[in-house]
């Protein structure tokens, strides 16, 4: 077998290559694009050739061995275990959402960069190298080892194996739902077929070579999402300021963004728009407040304005078509009506407001709300960053690196390559806003962009991008437009006016992101169902064989379920990825940094303080969210439901200590153990 | 089974482990702290530095946008370095001792 070091160097002549060939064909395209080749094709092209590559590397990384499949022979070298570990966690969120939050929300926005780098503190300080020292393949199989009851540590593996996959699978149905989203969006296939093509390419990869195919498939998918990120906020800060630096560049353009932003505030068109959209609120203010009346009565009016539109005889099928969807559309009954009355006032009410500013820490209306945002922001923070250091699909990477140090070592690549991108975010969401700012705010509406109306059409009901004349001036007014902020990433080369070619590299960019994170998550809900399930506790006589197969039939079932959830559109689904980090922490984090830290902790104590932890997140969020009957009434300290993690987790570390210290002390085994852990 | 090597038997080398413990314990500590009042110390008083600027970034954002950052991949790198010296040390006292 060769060396670690011919291996490494074999491999950075390999992904030279690749990262080479993948310029090469941009150019192709670019200047095919030039040659008049129409859109569709090039979103095609992109679609089929980066999923076909991945493919492709996994049928080359096929295998059947256990240690090859659970954890690719544990010989990754640490930069390109950071590279897959980057994949594996910049997810569809991450690459699509995350700088739309930042344009919306300004400073607020920040918290997912912070949470989402921080953690990584912790995972090498706390978690990684000992997980590493010891040595196995999932993180059941550690929590198993350190807290052995009598029943022989099965009963924390299975509330481990509960818990991953709780974790998981919110998780990977949310990636699958952003291919399918990405794929339909740039190519105009069905969103349903986009999933199964999406996971087609997922299955291939993680079913034929597991964690082998995954590590090497997610570096070149890396790479992709690197140069799709960084391709066109280079260009856009070129385009801005003289230099080519994202980072660098947008402290030129943040001066002048916020001198806009001061004179749009006290603009007086900006005001009129306004004002008209508090008076919109205010009317459904008073609608609700005389409910049921209110709905009567415009139940009424609106069948009115039917028969008058039939009794015109003059009047255009069209005209009555639309006056019969007034009454269709109209609410059903008192009920229905005042939950989307309320909705619209909230809108009407947000886009009242004055625009965010970008640069200033917690604004609010008083001293008060200004603090009930920070310590939200705090708060969020500390849930993201413990989250991270909790998520099984990302600490299991970890048991991947051929030594300890070099589980460190990797640590620092994956923070590295994970901040290549993230130093750009910020910049990303600045520059847009700038150009927004700058190019669509005051022009006329007699020549709005294509990318308006482009993008206006794709989803219909809930429109990406509304631009309305509210004030009948015909001029853009800041305050007439309405963004959803996954359109800052996806329609930035538009708005920018960068060629179409660079669309299609941000759509791959965001697919090889979606996917990345798929692969790595399916595999891990499948290792914690066959390895810790089925070979542990049902059959631990399994033959070696028979393991990885049982893996691969079931990571089939998992992933097929998964698009079938994804296939039904779960709105609600999406709002629970942001939950699992403070499930994850609340219920994994005390139990793996107390495991390693103090040798008293046992196992009644983990088990209770990983129940206790994990019921006082899930109670919270339970009581705080409107869709699950609580209510924002029944928030402590205004803290939102997101991040429950802020009192789950001391809850689960008190019960933990309390309990351990009131239980006998672990046996001689685990104390070796930890000391074999803490040892170098 | 899980095969879980029986700690070297020599008492000189469980000094040896006891003492690397310590430094890696009082090193885990050392930079938790960092991080801890890098993170929530700097943020909870953000608002008093809006109106700084440096090089015309307003100091909080720039802190929460990129410091933050690169302060937490100045922490990594430490953590990874001070470790390997860590272990070399050990290594060759566990070298002297036999």
């Amino acid at each position: 077998m060769e060396s670690n070091k011919d291996f490494f160097r074999r491999l950075t002549r390999y992904y030279a290559l690749y990262t080479l060939g993948f310029i090469v064909f941009l150019c192709v395209l670019a200047l095919l694009e030039h040659e008049g080749m129409p859109r569709t094709w090039i979103g095609y092209l992109f679609l089929f050739v980066t999923i076909g590559l991945y493919a492709a590397i996994g049928v080359v990384c096929r295998t059947s061995d256990v240690p090859e499949y659970y954890v690719a022979g544990r010989r990754v070298p640490p930069l390109f275990n950071g590279m897959a570990t980057a994949a594996d966690w910049i997810s569809a969120a991450t690459f699509i959402s995350l700088a739309g939050g930042l344009y919306l929300q300004g400073f607020d926005g920040l918290a997912y960069i912070i949470g989402w780098t921080g953690g990584y503190c912790l995972v090498a300080v706390l978690i990684a190298p000992y997980l590493r020292k010891f040595g196995q393949y999932t993180i059941a199989d550690f929590l198993a080892a350190r807290y052995p009851g009598k029943a022989g540590g099965n009963v924390i593996r299975i509330l481990a194996v509960c818990a991953t996959i709780l974790i998981s699978f919110t998780y990977v149905v949310a990636q699958i739902y952003g291919v399918g989203l990405i794929t339909s969006r740039f190519t105009g296939i069905d969103f349903s077929i986009g999933i199964f093509l999406g996971l087609a390419s997922i299955l291939v990869c993680s079913f034929l070579g597991g964690m082998r195919a995954i590590t090497w498939t997610q570096v070149a998918q890396y790479i992709i999402i690197l140069l799709a990120y960084l391709v066109p906020v280079i260009w856009l800060s070129a385009k801005h300021t003289s230099v080519p630096a994202p980072p660098v560049a947008y402290g030129v353009v943040l001066p002048k963004l916020t001198a806009i932003e001061q004179l749009l505030e006290q603009d007086p068109k900006e005001l009129e728009v306004r004002r008209m959209f508090q008076a919109r609120a205010d009317d459904y203010a008073l609608k609700l407040a005389t409910l049921p009346q209110s709905w009567e009565e415009g139940r009424e009016e609106v069948q009115r304005h039917i028969d008058e539109v039939k009794r015109n005889t003059h009047a255009s099928l069209a005209e009555i078509k639309a006056a019969s969807r007034m009454l269709s559309s109209y609410p059903k009954n008192e009920e229905e009506a005042r939950r989307r009355w309320n909705e619209a006032r909230a809108v009407a009410l947000a886009r009242a407001q004055p625009p965010t500013a970008q640069t200033e820490p917690f604004p609010g209306r008083d001293a008060e709300a200004s603090d009930i945002k920070r310590n939200n922001f705090l708060a969020l923070v500390f849930c993201l960053m413990l989250g991270t250091a909790a998520l099984p699909h990302i600490l299991m990477r970890y048991y991947t690196t051929p030594t300890v140090a070099a589980a460190r070592k990797s640590v620092f690549w994956t923070l590295f390559f994970i901040m290549l991108i993230y130093l750009s975010v910020p910049a990303l969401a600045v520059l847009v806003k700038y150009d927004i700012y700058t190019s669509l705010v005051g022009s006329s509406y007699a020549h709005l962009p294509d990318w308006v109306y482009y993008w206006a059409n794709i989803d219909k009901i809930n429109p990406l991008v509304a631009i309305h004349d509210v004030n009948h001036d015909g001029v853009v007014q800041l305050s007439e437009i309405a963004l959803d902020g996954d359109i800052i990433v996806l329609a930035m080369p538009e708005i920018a006016g960068l060629p179409y070619f660079v669309s299609g590299l941000v759509a791959a960019g965001g697919l090889a992101a979606a996917l990345s994170t798929a692969d790595g998550l399916l595999l891990t809900i499948s290792n914690a169902l066959s390895h810790d399930i089925y070979y542990k506790v049902v059959d631990p006589s399994a033959s070696s064989q028979k393991r990885v197969t049982i893996s691969k039939l079931l990571l089939l079932v998992v992933a097929l379920l998964a698009a079938y959830a994804a296939s039904l559109k779960p709105g609600d689904i999406l709002s629970m990825v942001g939950a699992a980090f403070s499930l994850a922490a609340s219920t994994l984090f005390p139990a793996l940094v107390l495991g390693v830290f103090w040798k008293r902790v046992n196992q009644p104590g983990a088990m209770a303080g990983i129940v206790s932890g994990f019921l006082m997140c899930v109670f919270y969020m339970l009581h705080t969210t409107p869709a699950f009957g609580g209510s924002a009434a029944g928030q402590w300290f205004h803290i939102a439901p997101i991040s429950a993690g802020v009192f789950g987790v001391p809850t689960g570390a008190a019960v933990m200590v309390l309990v351990s210290l009131l239980t006998a002390p672990p046996d001689d085994g685990v104390i070796a153990l930890v000391e074999h852990i803490r040892s170098p | 089974m899980d095969s879980i090597h029986a700690p070297s038997s020599a008492d000189a080398g469980h000094a040896g482990s006891h003492r690397h413990w310590r430094h890696t314990r009082r090193l885990t500590a050392w930079l938790l702290a960092i991080w801890f009042l890098s993170t929530f110390f700097f943020l909870y008083f953000a608002r008093a530095l809006d109106q700084v600027h440096l090089f015309g970034w307003p100091v909080s954002f720039y802190m929460a946008a990129q410091g933050m950052m690169l302060i937490y991949l100045a922490i990594v790198v430490y953590y990874m370095r001070r470790m390997r010296r860590l272990e070399q040390q050990f290594h060759q006292e566990q070298g002297h001792g036999e």
